[in-house]
């Protein structure tokens, strides 16, 4: 390379550095910062001209404020910029912009930036971060060009940029050689921008999960206030070429409100109420869906409860049995119960029938691991509570929240009817597996 | 400092080094320090060297660095200007794309002029790509330099007209940047970004969506002109007070009178039916800006499907559910229907963040009515109850609201928030204490009890704006509790040095008040007050006292006004209205961060209002120009298939989405060839007639098509719009029909189809639904492999790559032209067309299959059909069909004959001849028809240009431009057909 600079007329230079630069109404995204739970910048970056850190300072202010961490507001207003933030793994994402630009624009980038670091790095955490700055930093450089999303596929990013393995970092130290893809890549360029082409499998397989979680409100006597399904519907397909797949179910008519990956064909599901598509390779969430509340969801458990605090007294009664309902005949397990105790609670002193129970005094947190459900031995959670003496009984009653899982079931009677496969000669192995959790799922008292 | 000088000559010395290895981890080292916010501008000139380095991820660190610091060292920057300006000239578009990028993003106000042509020549790239890239660099060069707008918004101009999908979102973002009053330059493009919406990237979707929104305001007239207005009087009569009912009847016969019948623009409807399928979408910000689309622009009834979509937004992550549960506070006051059948999915769970909380409580206050009230109510008692105290303050509000809002229940929670005031938590009593005296402005009379009950918290309560409020409570309404109002006055007046000041304030009110209807008791104790305020520290509070004193003491002094004074501070008051904040939002436009902030953000594009009669729609007409070139076989075979297509891929209702798709990426396999069969077809020049043929029927069948999709959604629309419909979807088609008229079209006599087509649009006239279907001859003899290779063809017209093909002999689908070879009345009442049917022939695999079918229009038999005296250059054979012997009158019978071309496009002339007759007829093949599909690995490819090299020649000898020859770097990026000459 020459050593020597181009020379430029120093009266043009001169010229240049007296002009000021304009910043016109620049939209999207200006820069990133990301920040721990300790309140430190721990990496930024700028697609436009710098912005400097200090701008943060007004985020720090909103964080000081909130009294939890989820409650700093995600769009913060200062004299110049915009802040909008989001909080995942405990991290902020806070994006500066400088104009009007639709918020949930930047939100849901900034959810698949974070969607595309636990892609690559396994988690998202801000050690994973730091040790992969640069492929973070050539991450960031290829999903954003100036501030407008570019390629935010992560078929497509996998063919710029090679995610990090072990191997791979071994033999990189060794031979010297990247992470950066070779070949550049096509996939942006075909019609079928989120597969990349020329994958090969020597086992070709295609699974597909279909999870529901259930959202409740239980009231006190039992009842159900609301209770909804959300299901996904998340695929891990690895198969060879392009192959082109159908699947169909059953009872598609529970399926009214659905949101598809871009590879679905929607004018096929609209007529057909066939979900037809040519899949990414690996894993993806292939559709979601909502049965809202205004349908019958079956509940799978049921909650009794004691919770009592007498007046003058410094003991509370604590009484909580759980037990299975329209489960299918399938079992409920990983039954976990947890409830925020109020903040006169000094300390619980419970007798559990089965599994282990933990009380946190500062906190007031109560967590329960129940495990699997016996239909023949309910599961009981029995004992005391002390008060802070002198204090009055509290007005409020805690909530208990409870989570669990049911295998081989989807709760809202959805089921796959078949799976098939065009445009590629091979027989692929198929599977399908059904799973219900408990989502937010609360019993009032 | 020594530490850092001595660590950047160790990273200089590594990037000056030979090994790619050095400069790798240097450059990691320095982007590591960019990362982490530390300067490492000292390093500008060694990095800069590096910028035409070989190893690609050298190069992209070297990238990242100097779009970070090229800014701060301008002159250094020039150094690496020109490795980019050759990058803009590489034969490999990424290569290309890649350079303008960078090349743009460095802000070196001395290179405008560069970046400018290199924007130019990049947006008449043929590769979509590189355009795209050129949109993107559009914005970057208008904030680097703000004078070259006008040049700019003519690139805008022609990338707008593009027709691809790549390019689409990213061009209306360099719109909306650079010149969004422009709106002139989307007349012509709407129909085309409305089509092409639904596969554009989703970044683009939601940019795209937001234009068209404000697009619409400006050329449609409001379709909720007429409902609108009666809507809103009943709703407002229903709680507004007597005088302003009478001002709305006034003003709705007015109303009523201008009312005229609405007819929906067919544009417009183009734009809900097209946005519609996007509420499916998996990314909210696609979601949002539809239902803010909707929210805006659609009929009254319709807006309706947004909410089940938002609904369903809630179950995201929570900044998701904020920014959703905004818009949904906005939307619910102005439609509550539309959200009330989910009421249940806005109640509140324990553990949902405060903000959330917040949020939801608006909404379900705003959809409180008459028939949901109980619920909502109960709701609310278990909210009060939470241990979140904010929350629960708000909840207080939220009853508050409501009780104003339904009178039926404003006595219950009335009753209910007086129970609150014996709460342990002083936040709750404060905070129901001042919702209770909003309240209690609404009916005093009935409720001095509860004023009673407030005069005694004043010796519990600290929260000065609750003590304010009660204080305020006995002033105004003294008369009621005439005992007890004195005596408030001795104990704050024995307070009155610790109080806050908006408690003083009122004190002072309370003290005034009190003087007025009951001197007796409180005048030393008001002039007490005074005393102790005119010497207070806030001068306010001085302030106040000095201007009450005036006011209420008579002296000789005061003047004309102490004679009202009882007026002034005795006037019967409004009562507060109790609203909304999210009241009148919507004047922003939905899903902006200005109604997000409510207050315009920088760059804010105001949502105009409806205009009072609509534009001309004409402006949206696109005239099909013809002077594009041909387009190959390749894109010819998918039209042919997008007439018959049953189920359009990817859902566009047009079934539009495949070809502009294979515009978009089969880009340059599609220029190989067409430039190739351009230089071999410019000798057919009939293309104009049967082009014009096949665009009826392409529009033909695209209604057909529709009307079939739309019967029901559209059943309200009349009979009109569908026929006006009719002509915007020619013109929206006008995209295909371009690509229609490129096809490879057979060479016809001039003055034969001009006879053929007038005659088809008879009968079109006559049969409506079968004619769109013109070649179904075809049908009957294609034999076998028609089943799987519709599959094939289903496939292909999906991916362009083509490689899914298997690597058999492709089968035509669709319908196969059909060319006529004796006219029915020169033939005597014989009509004879024929076909290349593409099956490979049988008996001599070297020939063309051409199908013919023969038609007799006479009354009488037809005898002894057969070919006689065939006249062909040297080295042509032709296989003649066997004698039909008999066809009956009104019959029409289909045979195969084979021809041998001899791989020209001489035409074979033969007779035909009946029992009676002979015509003299003659074949001429396109050169697509000469040519047989075949698919071939890269390797093979080579394996056989090597021996085919006869074949190529043949196309070099056509003066075919140098870069038509394959080379395989092309082949690299994709694997496709490749047409062997038989």
């Amino acid at each position: 390379m020459p050593n020597h600079p181009v020379p430029v007329p120093s009266s043009v230079l001169a010229a240049l550095k007296n002009k000021t630069i304009h910043l016109s109404a620049a939209k999207m995204i200006h820069s990133l910062f990301l920040v721990n739970a300790s309140g430190d910048i721990f990496l930024e970056k700028h697609w436009k001209s710098v912005v400097s850190r200090s701008v943060c300072d007004y985020f720090f202010e909103a964080l000081e404020r909130a009294t939890e961490p989820e409650n700093v507001p995600p769009v913060i207003p200062t004299p110049h910029h915009y802040l909008i933030n989001v909080l995942r793994h405990r991290i902020y994402f806070v994006a500066v912009i400088q104009s009007e630009v639709p918020p949930l624009f930047v939100i849901e980038f900034l959810h698949r930036v974070v969607d595309t670091f636990q892609d690559y790095f396994g988690v998202c955490t801000e050690a994973a971060i730091k040790d992969n700055v640069v492929v973070v930093y050539e991450l960031l450089e290829e999903m954003l060009d100036n501030g407008f999303p570019l390629a935010t596929e992560s078929n497509i990013l996998k063919e710029l940029i090679k995610p990090p393995t072990i191997l791979r970092t071994v033999v990189n130290t060794i031979t010297g050689s990247t992470n950066v893809g070779e070949q550049l890549p096509t996939g942006q360029l075909s019609v079928v921008p989120w597969r990349r082409t020329g994958v090969k499998y020597t086992n070709n397989e295609a699974y597909f999960d279909v999870i529901e979680e259930i959202d409740a409100i239980i009231d006190k006597s039992g009842s159900t206030i609301t209770a909804e399904i959300q299901g996904v519907i998340d695929a891990c397909v690895k198969l060879t070429g392009m192959p082109d797949l159908t699947l169909s179910f059953m009872n598609p008519r529970l399926l009214d409100d659905v949101s598809f990956h871009p590879c679905v064909r929607f004018k096929r599901w609209e007529a057909e109420r066939i979900l037809s598509f040519i899949p990414p390779d690996g894993n993806f969430r292939l559709l979601s869906y909502h049965v809202s509340s205004q349908n019958l969801v079956a509940i799978p458990v049921y909650v009794k409860h004691n919770i009592s605090f007498r007046e003058g007294s410094s003991q509370g009664r604590f009484e909580l049995t759980l037990g299975p309902k329209q489960t299918m005949g399938k079992a409920v397990e990983s039954v976990l119960v947890s409830s925020q105790l109020p903040r006169g609670v000094l300390n619980a002193n419970l007798n559990p029938s089965q599994g282990t129970y933990t009380f946190d005094p500062v906190t007031k947190l109560l967590s329960w691991d129940v495990g699997k459900i016996n239909p023949q031995k309910l599961p009981s959670l029995k004992g005391s509570m002390s008060l802070q003496a002198g204090a009055s009984k509290p007005d409020e009653n805690p909530t208990i929240n409870i989570q669990f899982k049911i295998q081989q079931l989807a709760i809202s009677g959805l089921k796959v009817n078949r799976l098939d496969m065009y445009g590629e000669k091979y027989k692929p192995f198929k599977g399908i597996k059904y799973m219900t959790k408990a989502g937010k799922f609360q019993v009032r008292t | 400092f020594l530490f850092y000088i001595f660590r950047h000559d160790d990273l200089k010395e590594m990037l000056d080094s030979n090994k790619d290895s050095l400069k790798l981890e240097a450059m990691k080292r320095i982007v590591a320090m960019i990362a982490r916010g530390k300067n490492a501008s000292d390093l500008f000139p060694a990095v800069v060297k590096n910028v035409a380095c070989k190893n690609i991820e050298v190069k992209k660190l070297v990238y990242v660095y100097l779009v970070r610091y090229a800014e701060e060292q301008q002159d250094l920057a020039l150094l690496s200007i020109s490795t980019f300006q050759r990058g803009l000239k590489d034969p490999n578009q990424l290569i290309r794309a890649s350079a303008l990028r960078v090349l743009s993003s460095i802000r070196v106000t001395i290179i405008v002029p560069i970046m400018m042509l290199a924007i130019k020549e990049a947006a008449s790239d043929m590769s979509p790509y590189v355009r795209k890239t050129a949109a993107h660099a559009i914005p970057k060069l208008h904030s680097l330099d703000p004078e070259q707008k006008d040049q700019l918004i003519e690139v805008i101009e022609k990338l707008l007209a593009d027709k691809t999908t790549l390019v689409a979102g990213s061009v209306v973002m360099a719109f909306e940047e650079v010149c969004p009053d422009r709106i002139d330059l989307i007349h012509k493009n709407y129909r085309k970004l409305c089509n092409l919406l639904i596969d554009v990237e989703e970044w683009g979707q939601v940019v795209i969506i937001n234009m068209l929104t404000r697009y619409a305001r400006t050329q449609f007239l409001n379709p909720n002109i007429n409902e609108s207005l009666l809507e809103e009087n009943s709703e407002k009569a229903f709680y507004a007070s007597d005088d302003e009912e009478e001002e709305d009847k006034k003003a709705e016969p007015a109303t009523l009178a201008k009312r005229k019948p609405y007819v929906m623009d067919p544009d417009h409807r183009l734009l809900l039916r097209n946005t519609k399928p996007l509420l499916q979408s998996r990314n909210a910000a696609v979601v949002m800006a539809v239902a803010q689309l909707y929210f805006h622009l659609a009929p009254k009834a319709e807006v309706g499907i947004i909410a089940k979509a938002l609904v369903r937004l809630m179950r995201s992550h929570s900044e998701v559910q904020y920014v959703v549960l905004q818009n949904v506070a906005t939307m619910s006051i102005k439609r509550r229907g539309m959200f009330e059948p989910y009421l249940k999915s806005f109640y509140i769970r324990s553990t949902d963040p405060t903000q959330i909380k917040v949020l939801k409580l608006e909404v379900l206050t705003n959809l409180a009515n008459e028939t949901n009230i109980s619920t909502i109510l109960r709701e609310f008692q278990t909210y009060i109850k939470s241990m979140d105290k904010d929350f629960v303050a708000a909840s207080i509000q939220a009853i508050g609201r409501c009780a104003t809002n339904i009178g039926e229940v404003r006595d219950t929670c009335l009753n209910g928030l007086v129970q609150l005031l014996s709460n342990r938590d002083e936040l709750v009593v404060a905070e129901s204490v001042v919702v209770i005296k909003k309240l209690l402005q609404m009916q005093p009379e009935q409720h001095s009890d509860i004023i009673k009950h407030m005069a005694k918290l004043i010796d519990n309560i600290q929260v000065p704006m609750a003590r304010a409020s009660i204080l305020w409570l006995i002033g105004e309404y003294c008369e009621h509790v005439p005992k007890i109002a004195p005596d408030v006055l001795r104990k704050m007046a024995k307070s009155f040095t610790n109080e806050e000041d908006i408690v003083k304030l009122q004190i002072i009110n309370l003290a005034a008040k009190l003087y007025l209807t009951n001197s007796k008791q409180s005048k030393l104790l008001t002039q007490y007050v005074l005393n102790l305020a005119k010497y207070d520290q806030n001068y306010d509070i001085r302030d106040r006292a000095r201007f009450i004193r005036q006011l209420i003491v008579p002296t000789d002094k005061s003047g004309a006004l102490s004679k009202y004074a009882k007026k002034l501070f005795l006037a019967l008051k409004p009562a507060p209205v109790l609203e909304s904040p999210f009241k009148d939002r919507d004047h922003f436009q939905l899903g902006s961060l200005s109604h997000l902030l409510n207050a315009k953000a920088a760059g804010y594009q105001e949502l105009p209002n409806w205009p009072e009669s609509a534009p001309d729609p004409s402006v949206r007409n696109v005239e099909v120009k013809d002077s594009i070139p041909d387009w190959s076989k390749c894109s010819s075979r998918k039209d042919r298939k997008e007439k018959k297509v049953e189920k359009p891929f990817y859902s566009d209702s047009e079934g539009e989405s495949g070809p502009t798709e294979s515009a978009d990426s089969g880009n340059f396999l599609i220029s190989l060839f067409h430039r190739m069969s351009h230089v071999l077809l410019h000798h057919s020049h009939s293309e104009q007639s049967s082009s014009a043929e096949d665009r009826k029927r392409g529009r033909k069948a695209v209604k057909n098509q529709k009307s079939a999709s739309e019967s029901e959604s559209e059943s309200e629309s009349s009979e009109s719009e569908e026929e006006s419909e009719e002509e915007s979807e020619e013109e929206s088609e006008s995209d295909t029909n371009v690509r229609k008229k490129r096809t490879p079209v057979l060479k016809q006599p001039p003055k034969q189809s001009k006879k053929e087509s007038k005659k088809e649009t008879q009968e079109m006239s006559l049969l409506d639904l079968d004619d769109y279907e013109p070649a179904p001859a075809s049908a009957s003899v294609t034999p076998v492999n028609f089943l799987s290779s519709s599959l094939v063809s289903d496939l292909e017209g999906l991916s362009l790559t083509d490689t899914i093909l298997a690597p058999t002999t492709l089968a035509p689908s669709g319908s196969i032209k059909m060319y006529e070879l004796l006219h029915r009345i020169k033939g005597e009442g014989l009509a004879v067309e024929y076909c290349f049917s593409r099956q490979p022939f049988s008996p001599e695999p070297n020939m063309v299959a051409v199908q013919i079918q023969f038609t007799n229009n006479t009354n009488s038999e037809t005898k002894n059909l057969h070919i006689e005296d065939p006249r062909l250059q040297s080295g042509m054979r032709i296989r003649e069909f066997a004698e039909i012997d008999v066809l009956a009158a009104g019959e029409s019978v289909t045979v195969v004959m084979g021809i041998d071309f001899c791989d020209s496009t001489q035409a074979a002339n033969f007779q035909l001849c009946t029992h009676t007759r002979k015509f003299f007829v003659s074949i001429q093949p396109p050169v697509g028809e000469l040519m047989t599909p075949a698919f071939l690995t890269e390797n093979d490819f080579k394996k056989e240009q090597g021996e085919r090299t006869s074949a190529l020649s043949r196309f070099n000898t056509h003066s075919c431009p140098s870069d038509c020859s394959f080379s395989s770097k092309h082949l690299s990026f994709f694997s496709f057909y490749v047409a062997v000459s038989l």
